[in-house]
């Protein structure tokens, strides 16, 4: 008998599939039902945004940040003002610092619902996303107070913050933390145990610690490996060198952790929530540089050297020292980082971004292998991937 | 977790019925679902909307088209030309948004000199043709018009913050 060639089967996974988290596409080559090879293909919501950075100025680079990973925004563009603060060496004030941090553990809250509960509804469980949105709903409601747009804030700004909290805000934020515990215990219990979800999480796309070191994961996925790294702890920003939290470390590296190390971290970012607001100082939000950050408006309209700091701020910007340099925060989903060039002039000379999902996407194809079909939608589940940010 | 623990919980279903218990908790609780067209959620005086250019009380316009919008505006959605009036005054002859365009970034009315471009608290503007997104200074004003007892009231409201 004539010796017969079995080529294995191709299929697309996206970029419309619904559990690919956006626009991924993943080819798979498959053996039967098991996955022999993923290939994710990237590019499908590339807009420029490093190029476009280049044309504009630092203040109008900001709202930029918002838009690559649209889930958690204030972290990203965390990583930008303080790149642009390292450049300019400026420091700013102890309340703006504490607004930040506040407003970044917000973020990973925002991000972590987000992700834990879509993640259960790809392996089948509906209720803890309606709860997960419930609480999200509340949580952009205080960016929205704050800021004036629930997602996209462009809040945070080279020499501080655009605005004070106005009154209120932080006895709701408060009253907020009180109660969200009940809530993740809700979500857990109806989770953490659950034999359905066990069956479709543990043991799938295990990564190793050394697998992890060597594909740059960070972040949860990379505290899921048991490697306890975090750059608020590692060179700690802001102020969360003042703040007293664990970061929580998974054993074997396998979906099932990646889902606990995120539950962990929402309980330790209320505690630095909790802290912060208790800790709030009282003083201005950003830096009494004029060339940096625009005046008061009230000073604006009756001085006429304020005034024309206002006019220079929003047209030609402030110029930056020539340099470079390279800052990186904890975002929700890893090590977020820009690289900032400066030729002295009033626009970036070039802006690099390191997007944790990028890496963690790369990883796809040895986390898949040797896994069914439907573990794949698992696996891009835990590992948290948000296509603003990988397609930049 | 014991071998008879583990098999005690596998066989009595136990962290099914505890989940089922949560479910049927929540069915309960008061809903937290609002009737959107009629009800709406709670915005705040900073909350950046649609668009509008404000007059003064005495019905002057209040942009001087200084044009620092249209400089600070990150998606260049802002085109003004400008010329004095037969007054000697200097107004805007043309003020164009283009709302698909436009990231609602708000740069456009904290840059303002003169309170004239603000972002209001609509946000239900949606049209059937993508040219009715091209606001001309027809609409921004009349939109101003239609808005100013709220805009007044949302920019005082904050005055102190800014």
């Amino acid at each position: 008998m004539a010796e017969a060639k079995i080529r294995n089967y191709t299929i697309n996974f996206g970029p419309q599939h619904p559990a690919a988290h956006g626009v991924l596409r993943l080819i798979l080559e498959m053996s039967g039902e098991v996955v022999e090879r993923a290939d994710p293909h990237i590019g499908l919501l590339h807009r420029g945004t490093e190029k476009l950075i280049e044309h504009k100025t630092y203040l109008q680079a900001v709202p930029y940040f918002d838009r690559l990973d649209y889930v958690g925004t204030m972290n990203q563009e965390h990583a930008f003002v303080l790149a642009t603060e390292k450049l300019l060496g400026i420091d700013i004030p102890p309340r703006a610092k504490y607004i930040r941090t506040l407003y970044c553990e917000i973020g990973r809250i925002l991000n972590h619902l987000l992700n834990v509960t879509s993640y259960v509804l790809d392996v089948g469980g509906m209720t803890p996303l309606l709860w997960g949105f419930e609480e999200r709903e509340k949580l952009m409601e205080f960016y929205e107070r704050v800021s004036g747009a629930r997602l996209h804030t462009a809040y945070f700004r080279p020499g501080g913050v655009a605005a004070d909290l106005p009154a209120g805000l932080l006895e709701d934020i408060s009253a907020w933390c009180e109660q969200f515990p009940k809530i993740l215990d809700d979500i857990e219990t109806l989770v953490t145990e659950n034999r359905i979800f066990k069956q479709r999480t543990v043991d799938i796309g295990i990564v190793t610690p050394e697998q992890a070191l060597d594909w740059a994961f960070t972040g949860p996925n990379l505290r899921a490996s048991g490697i306890p790294w975090d750059l608020r702890k590692a060179q700690p920003y802001e102020v969360y060198d003042r703040m007293d939290f664990d970061i929580p470390i998974g054993k074997s590296g396998d979906c099932y952790d990646r889902y606990l190390v995120r539950m962990v971290e929402m309980r330790e970012s209320i505690r630095i929530m909790q802290q912060c607001i208790e800790q709030m100082p009282g003083g201005p939000v950003k830096v009494d540089n004029r060339k940096v950050a625009p005046p008061p408006r009230a000073e604006m309209k009756r001085s006429m050297e304020a005034l024309i700091h206002h006019f220079k701020l929003y047209t030609e910007g402030f110029h930056v020292p020539a340099g470079e340099t390279y800052a990186a925060v904890e975002a929700p989903k890893g090590e977020f980082a820009v690289y900032l060039v400066s030729d002295g002039t009033n626009k970036p000379y070039r802006c690099k971004i390191r997007a944790p999902g990028y890496a963690h996407l790369q990883g796809m194809d040895f986390m898949g292998k040797g896994h069914m079909l439907a573990d794949i939608v698992a696996i891009i589940g835990s590992i948290d991937v948000v296509f603003g940010e990988i397609d930049r | 977790m014991s071998f008879l623990d583990r098999t005690a919980r596998t066989f009595l279903l136990i962290e099914l019925a505890q989940g089922l218990m949560t479910t049927f908790r929540y069915m309960l609780k008061p809903k937290v679902t609002i009737n959107y067209p009629y009800e709406k959620g709670p915005l705040s005086p900073r909350f950046r909307g649609e668009h509008a250019l404000r007059r003064y009380p005495n019905g002057e316009e209040r942009c001087i088209a200084c044009k620092l919008c249209e400089a600070v505006c990150p998606a260049l959605a802002i085109t003004i030309e400008a010329e004095p009036r037969e007054d000697g005054s200097r107004r805007t002859r043309r003020y164009d948004i283009d709302m698909t365009k436009c990231i609602y970034c708000g740069y456009c009315q904290e840059s303002c000199p003169v309170d004239a471009i603000v972002e209001g608290p609509n946000f239900e503007f949606a049209t059937e043709t993508r040219a009715e997104l091209m606001y001309n200074k027809e609409k921004l004003l009349a939109n101003g018009d239609r808005w100013e007892s709220e805009l007044a009231a949302r920019i005082a409201a904050d005055a102190p913050y800014r």
